[in-house]
Parts: C-alpha cells; structure tokens; sequence
C-alpha cells in the first residue's frame, strides 16, 4: 500500500503543474504567441477522447471479450477518414457565426431556435451524466487501489467517501480553469495547453505500464501469448466469439462501431476541443491522421496488460479495471503504480475538466439566460455588466454537473462496467446526429423535424437504455424490465418483441429509426420558416460565400440601444472596439453610424460568442423593433445579395476589359511612336543625304563664279564633280521616290517569262567594270538550265546589280572574291552574292535592310545612299519572293534571295 | 491547387467505405482463426495493423493534400486556409 496522504499529495501535486501549465499557455495566448497553434498540440487535444473508460475500462472489456475494446476507437480512426471534409465545415461555420457549442451550433442551424438549444442541453446533460460518474468511478477505485486496497468496502454515507471529496475538488479545479474569464469565442488555450499535456502523460504512463508487464513481468508478447494458450479458458479469448461459440454479434460490432463513429464527433468536449478550440482549420489535416495513431499507441498494449493479469491473478482475482494500477503494486513497483495513477488521473481529469466547461456554457447560455431573459424586467434593466452574471452561472453548473454525477454514481453506477456505462452517453449524443449533419448538408431540414427527431430519439434511449441501467437502483416495480405496465411488447430492452439484439443495438436501432424518420418526415411534411431557411443556406452554403454575404435583418434600431446591449455583454472596451472596427469598415466616422443591418448583425454575433446565438437572438429583438421575417424577405434579400455578387462579378469583368483594352491601346500607341520615330530619322536622312551633294555644287559653283580667271583644267575638273554630284542626287531623289511608289503600292509591275540565267549574265557584264576597277575576281555558279519565273526583269536587274555593286564596294582592295550562285531549290528560285569582304557587323545583322542604314563605321564605309538594300527587298517581296543575310563562317556577307517558280511553268 | 482539393473528396469517402468494410462483419471473419502468426494471435494482429495501414493512408493523403495546398511546397500551413470547399461554384 502507498500512504494516502503520499496518493493526494501527488494528485494535488500533479493538478497544480496543470494549473502552471495552463496560466502559461493563457500568458502565451495574451502575448499572441499562442502554444497551441500547431497540428501537434490540437491532435494530443483531442485525446481528450480517451478517458478513464479507456484507461482502466479497456482492459477490463479486453478480459472479458478479447479485441471487444476495439470498436470505440476503430469508430473514431473511420470518422477522421471524414475530418478534412465534416470537421473543417463545422469549425468553418462555428467561426463564421460565433458558435461555442453543440447546442449553439444545432439551434443556431435551425433559426437561432431557444427551444432546441434547450432540447439539446437537456439531453447532453441527461446523457452525459452517466459518463461523468463513469470517471468518478474510476478515479475512486484507482484511489482505493493505491491506498486502501483491493476489494475494501466502500464507505456507507457520503461524507465518508473519498470520492465525493474527489468530485468536490475536480469541480474547484474545472472551475478556476475554464472560467476565470468571459472569452468573446470560448477559446480557452490554456485549457487546451494542459489538456494535451494530460493527453501526453496518460498515454506514457499506459505505454509504461503496457512495457513492464510484457517486458518486465513477462518476456515479450510471444510468451504472454504462449502461456495464455495453456490456460483453457484464455485459448478463445482473441476470437470474435470470445463470449462462447457463436456469440459473434457482428450487428453489434457495427452498432459500437457506428456509435464511436458519430461520438468522437458530436460528444461535448470533442466539439469544443475540435471546434471551438481549433486554431486554424489547416492543423486538422494532420490532427486527422495523428488522432488515430494516438488512440493506436494507447490500446497497443491493453491485451498484454489483460492476459498478463489473468495470468498473474487468475480469473476473478482482482478487478481487470484496476490491472493497469495492481499489476506494478503487485510486484513491489510503487513508483510506476503511481505515475500509473497519475496518468489514470489525467484521463479523468481531462474529461472532466472539458466536459463539464462545455456542457456549463451550454447550460448557462441555453437554459438559464433564456429563463433569465424571459423574466420581466431583466432584459428592460439597461445598465449593468453582465459578463459577471454568466461567469458565476457557468460556476454553478460545474458544481452542479459533478454532483449530480456523483448521485448517478451512488445509485446507479457502482455495479456497472465502465464501459457500459459510456455506452449510453455515447447513445445520447448520437442523437445528436441527424439534426447536425442533416443540417449541415440538406437545405430542407425544419425546426420542427429537428425538434421532433431528438426529442423522440432521446424519449426512446431514455427508456430502452437509461431506464434498465438504473433500475438496478430499485425504484421500479420487480418485472418491470420484462413486461412494463403487464404489457410485455413494451419491455424496454425487446420493444415491440425484437429479441436477438444487445441492449445498446436495440436501443440505437429504435432511437435511430424514430429519430430520423421523424427528422426526415416532419421536416418534409411542414413548411420551413424563414429564419430557418436562411440559416439553412447560411450553414449548407458556408464554403460559398465571397463576401457579398446575405444578412437575414429587416428592421429598426437605435445605436444608444445597441451600444447599450454590447456594454452590457461584451464590457466597455470589446464593446467600443467593435463600433470602431465597424465605422472603419464602413467608411463612416463613428459617430455617424447607422443602425443597419450590418452592423445589427454584427453586434448580434459578438453577443452570440458570450451568451449563444439562441440567447443572442432574443437579446437583439428585445432592443429593436424588428419585423417578422417572412419567406418573401428572405427571397429578396437573397436576390439582393445575389445581385450585388452579381454586379461585383460583372465590374470585375469590366475591369479586367478595359485592362486588356488598356494593354492594347498602350501597345499600339507604342507602334505608332517609333513609326513617328523612324519617319522623323527618314526624313533627316533624307535631306541629310541631299545636302551632301548640293552642298559641294553649290561650293564649286560659287568657287567658279567667284574666280573667272579659273585654269580651264580645274574647270573641267570642277564641272565633272558637279555633274557627278547631280547624277547622285538625281539617283537619290530617284530612289526615294522608287522606294515611296513600292512602298505605297503605286509602283507599276510588268510581268513576264524570266530567265534568271541569262539575267544574272547581263547584270555581271554591267558590273564587270566595277569589279575590274577593285581588282576582284568574280566567278559565277550557273547551272545549265533553270526554269523561267514569272517576273519583272527590269527591277530583278535592278536588285541584282544593287547587290553586285554592294559585293564590289565592300570587297578588299586586293585579292577580292565575289561568288554569285543561282540553283533551284525545291520550287524555290535561289540567287546569292557572296563576298570575301569584312561582312556585316552583329550588330547591324538585324537592320541592315533599313532606310538609310549602311553597316559599319561611317569613316571607313564606302560611300552610298543606304536605300539599294530596302528597295531590293521591297522589290524581292513585292514579286512573292524573299531577302536575306547569311553569315559566312569566313566573315564575308552573303545576301540572298528566292523567287517561287510557278507550279505547272516550263521548266 | 483546386483540381488537387476537389480530388482528396471523392479518395477520403472511398478510404471510409473502405474501413468499414475491412472492420466489419463479413471480412473480419477471415482473420478470425484460432491461427498465431508470428508467435501472436492472429485476429488482435491482423485488426492493428489494418488499422496502422488505414493510418499510413490517410496521412499520405492528408500530408500530400497539405503540401500541395501549401504555396511554399512545405506540408502544413499557415493563416491561408479560408478557401473554398471543393465542388461548389464560386
């Protein structure tokens, strides 16, 4: 045995490193440095699942039906496979619209109802009571375990009972943590921060315990396995029949299956820790997969632990639910028995802790404050903070859940399982799910349908489950169970004579059959309110809204009113914030406000995060004189915000228009400018070209004029220059003008049978005299007969001898080479000049064919009027052909043309 | 990015169906033998590492999922996770 007062010192112990634990993650919170803020932290939080039912239930399930355990958690690893896509749609929508609870979030679905929001407190407070003795249950016999001993007798009264000083104190515990302050969203991140540490512990402390029995006590798995064969009635215990051949109930292993399914998402503390707690929706990807790894790890080693304490205890000597805590003492091991404890502890703790904070705020948001609210002359009285109010409220009702789960626990509790008592709560919840999913994902479900549905459900789990498991209790009549009222087709656990099942199928196949049916029925039969057809598109289309988002408000209000009923809930500061951040948003200075729609809504969500949307509801109608929302309303103020996502659309489009429209015109203007610009560098060109000449005419005209006496031989000379200028002049205006008719297209075309040889002889003849002048040695490549092209033989002279003269002019004074080349090119016609001479800078490749550009430095080229190259082209592409530059690997320049030859012509 | 999200959908509903498949009654049957397969019962062997499997899935899908969405190529996320649900239009 440990000491007792050792046992208490190190829970109260262990209960104060959380409390450090969460005051840090609080602080860390305040400073926007959250420590929760990671996938890591937010799947260990929901280990909250695992509570003392897992940790002390499981092995005790394990020895009395093998893998039977495993259905609660093979639920839950099947539900994360749907994470991503339900939970992450609910998290959406409980941040949106400021829901803080499951019955929040189920009322608020179907028109902010106050009634359903009461239905589903009732029965989760109903429901969930059975689980909360559960863990009182486990954490008195752990208790006892450590410091009484196995098989004790419990105290008599209740004031002698350790356990009821246990609750007493949980409830101080759960108190100062999940309400020392009124958070606008209930997020409480050092609740969180020290329920995932908890999560850590218990699962290392099962790991601890599950090693040393295997490892320590036995060696390894195979040999627990080994030795388990030998004993009779161990050999079965790993078969799906464990309970006798044939009781296989595979309807059953569904239904658990099923069961966890729906609980690991719909049980209170799971809703706050997944929803309302979570940080960013993206950490629910990986929480996805970490969450059924975890509950993996922790069951690992409960078969081990089970078969290890049969074999050490043998069958019935000790209670299988505290093997996890008897094995180590057994053996001397008290340290381990006690971090055993302390992570038993923290499984009950974290329940708890969670479970009650949730179900409070329920109770207070949506039991009490309408039952205030309605009281006349609370919701008239203007002044006053109210957040103390609900503080103390939410106090009350943690006190007053664990309590009244401590009565449960005295009368109903002690002679059951652990884990048939969890069952039933997870029964409860599951009623929970054809009004929230329904709700979520079909736009017809109706107030009334969900009204009816959970309400039958629950009439029918309270009397097929919650009923027998406390008759027990001896309040009913002896037989009730087998023929209520002497109506034996009523007995509670084979309604209507469906014999066959378990209690918990056949209490989950009728809940479920009514429950949905009257869902589905009633929902189908009546017509549905506006409000609740606005919620309904709100909640189904959450993922849809851009912005223009419909607010279902028709009415009036006052900003005095408003502001009041904000001061009131929210406290002076929050409330003053959030007329700033509206005015800012709105562009309006704060004192201008307007009391619209928006800003209604608003204000009726930030109240709803405090006090529910249900109780938020009432609270802004009492304030405003409001007008009934009729379906019309909804209609139009559906196709109003539809219009404006419309119109924001079309502007949107219009925009990206004109911006194409923008791109273009700016493109264009860009052309038109360097056009400009080359028309100005034409014209200078041109009359820079023109000068040239008059100028030295004009110089040895007036030389002559000035000087009669001039020696006639210098006369002569002067004359010939100046008669050479003129015809370069004339050339040039010549070409000019050649080029501006081609240009314009005004260029007359004479056409006829061309042959390209005899061409190219008489352009070289022309030439031979400048060629013999630069000493260069022309050779030309003709083959024997070519086709005729269709063609004007005067401009094909033309540019031939333009690009003859060119080679000639840029071919070195010495040893020069000019190749010209004629071949047929498939229907091609393809000439070219090829000089040795210095060839075409880089640069200058890309514009040689422009006007007036001549390659290299203007010292060193030959002189020349820089048009011969674009009217050879203007002229080559005018007869269908095309020009180009080759480089030549030697460095000479090569240009070159091609002519079509025309199919079907003489060849 | 969208093409990827609307896809995870359709493969999440199959892995679901799936597991309910494998943990049920008539499959389970098949691994219910009084059979030791590596010196350990076969049906608590065969059920954990099914389960482990159906794990490793879903982290594959759910990581992969993760890094695409990511716009840094690094799996897991920041504040951009406000965007739309598959499937509907927008």
């Amino acid at each position: 045995m440990i000491p007792p007062a050792l046992v208490l010192a190190t829970a109260f112990g262990y209960l104060l490193l959380l409390f450090a634990i969460a005051a840090f993650g609080d602080r860390r919170a305040a400073q926007g440095r959250s420590i929760i803020a990671n996938p890591w932290i937010y799947a260990l939080s929901w280990g909250v699942y695992c509570t003392g039912w897992t940790y002390f239930g499981s092995v005790e399930r394990a020895v009395s039906g093998g893998v039977w355990f495993l259905p609660i958690y093979l639920g839950p690893m099947l539900a994360m496979f749907l994470a991503w896509i339900v939970v992450r749609k609910m998290v959406r929508i409980a941040r949106t619209y400021r829901i803080t609870s499951i019955a929040d979030f189920i009322a608020s679905r179907y028109g902010k109802s106050p009634l359903l929001a009461a239905l589903v407190t009732v029965i989760t407070v109903v429901g969930v009571l059975p689980y909360i003795a559960l863990q009182l249950k486990a954490a008195s016999a752990a208790y006892e375990v450590l410091a009484i001993g196995q098989g004790a007798e419990r105290a008599a009264v209740w004031w002698a009972d350790g356990t009821f000083y246990v609750a007493l104190m949980l409830a101080a515990f759960s108190i100062v943590f999940g309400t020392r302050h009124l958070d606008l969203s209930e997020r409480h991140e050092g609740l969180v921060a020290a329920v995932a540490f908890e999560s850590a512990v218990k699962l290392i402390a099962f790991l601890a315990v599950g090693i040393f029995v295997t490892w320590g006590l036995f060696d390894g798995m195979g040999d627990l396995w080994r030795r388990a064969q030998e004993l009779p009635e161990l050999a079965d215990l790993m078969r799906l029949d464990a309970q006798g051949p044939g009781s296989f109930g595979h309807t059953q292993w569904f239904a658990m299956t099923a069961l966890a399914m729906l609980a690991v998402l719909l049980l209170p503390r799971q809703f706050q820790v997944m929803v309302v707690e979570c940080t960013d929706e993206n950490h629910i990807r990986r929480a996805a997969w970490l969450f059924p790894l975890y509950l993996l790890l922790i069951n690992v080693f409960v078969l081990p632990v089970a078969v290890g304490g049969i074999l050490i205890f043998g069958q019935g000597g000790a209670d299988p639910e505290t093997f996890v805590l008897a094995l180590p003492m057994s053996q001397g091991a008290t340290a381990l028995a006690l971090v055993v404890y302390i992570g038993g502890l923290s499984a009950v703790t974290g329940m708890l802790i969670v479970e009650t904070i949730a179900i409070a705020t329920m109770i207070c948001n949506d039991l009490v404050m309408p039952a205030l609210l309605r009281r006349k002359g609370f919701a008239a009285r203007s002044s006053g903070d109210l957040t103390r109010l609900l503080l103390n409220i939410r106090r009350a009702a943690i006190l007053f859940l664990l309590m009244l789960g401590y009565l449960y626990f005295r009368i109903a509790g002690a002679g059951h399982a652990l884990v048939s008592i969890g069952l039933i709560s997870f029964a409860a919840v599951a009623q929970f799910a054809p009004a929230l999913f329904g709700g979520m994902y079909w736009r017809g479900g109706t107030r009334a349908g969900a009204l009816a549905g959970m309400l039958g459900g629950a009439l029918v789990w309270a009397y097929t489950l919650m009923l027998p498991s406390v008759a027990g209790a001896g309040w009913l009549p002896a037989g009730f169970l087998q023929a209520p009222f002497g109506l034996s087709f009523l007995a509670p656990e084979a309604l209507f004579g469906l014999h066959g099942f378990d209690p918990l199928t056949h209490s989950l196949f009728w809940s479920m059959l009514v429950n949905i049916s009257l869902y589905v029925g009633v929902s189908l039969a009546g017509a549905q309110s506006a409000r609740d057809a606005s919620q309904a598109l709100l909640f189904v289309d959450v993922f849809r809204s851009t912005g223009a988002e419909p607010i279902f408000w028709r009415g009036r209000a006052s900003i005095g009113d408003l502001r009041g009923l904000a001061v009131r809930l929210l406290g002076t500061d929050r409330a003053e914030a959030l007329f700033r951040d509206h005015a800012r948003e709105t562009g309006l200075p704060a004192d201008a406000l307007t009391p619209d729609a928006r800003l209604v809504d608003r204000i009726e969500r930030q109240i709803a995060g405090a006090v529910g949307t249900a109780s938020a509801r009432v609270m802004v109608a009492s304030v405003a004189q409001e007008e009934p929302l009729t379906i019309d309303d909804v209609v139009q103020i559906l196709e109003e915000a539809s219009q404006v996502r419309i119109y924001a659309r079309e502007l949107e489009e219009k925009s990206r228009k004109l911006e194409a429209a923008t791109a273009e015109l700016r493109a264009l203007n860009e052309e038109l400018k360097s056009l400009d610009q080359l028309k100005d560098d034409f014209m200078s060109s041109v009359t820079h070209e023109l000068r040239t000449p008059l100028t030295s005419i004009r110089a040895l005209a007036e030389l002559m004029h000035d000087t009669p006496d001039i020696d006639p031989e210098e006369r002569a000379e002067f004359i010939r220059i100046i008669v050479s200028e003129s015809e370069r002049l004339g050339r040039l205006v010549n070409q000019v003008l050649d080029l501006a008719k081609i240009e314009a297209g005004m260029a007359e075309w004479t056409s006829a049978e061309v042959d390209m040889r005899a061409l190219a002889g008489d352009a070289l003849r022309a030439t031979a005299e400048l060629f013999r002048e630069k000493g260069a040695l022309v050779r030309a490549h003709l083959p024997d007969e070519v086709p005729t092209v269709r063609s004007d033989a005067d401009r094909l002279m033309q540019v031939l001898m333009n690009l003859l003269s060119n080679a000639a002019k840029f071919v070195p004074d010495t040893g020069g080479r000019v190749d010209l080349i004629l071949r047929r090119h498939g229907n091609w016609l393809e000439l070219r000049v090829q000089d040795n001479g210095p060839g075409v800078p880089p640069a200058d490749r890309a514009a040689i064919f422009d006007k007036f550009r001549q390659a290299g430095e203007v010292a060193s080229r030959p002189p020349g009027t820089g048009l011969g190259l674009p009217i050879s082209r203007e002229i080559v592409n005018n007869l269908g052909g095309e020009m180009w530059l080759e480089h030549q690997p030697d460095g000479g320049a090569c240009f070159a043309f091609r002519l079509p030859i025309e199919q079907g012509g003489s060849t | 990015m969208r093409r990827g999200r609307r896809k995870d959908r359709p493969v999440l509903i199959a892995l679901v169906c799936a597991g309910f498949m494998v943990f049920n009654f008539p499959l389970m049957l098949v691994w219910d033998q009084r059979a030791s397969l590596f010196g350990l019962p076969m049906l608590p062997l065969m059920l954990f590492a099914i389960w482990a499997g159906l794990i490793g899935l879903l982290a594959l899908v759910s990581e992969r999922g993760a890094r695409r969405d990511a716009p840094d190529g690094k799996p897991h996320v920041d504040e951009n996770g406000s965007r739309d649900e598959g499937g509907g239009p927008r």
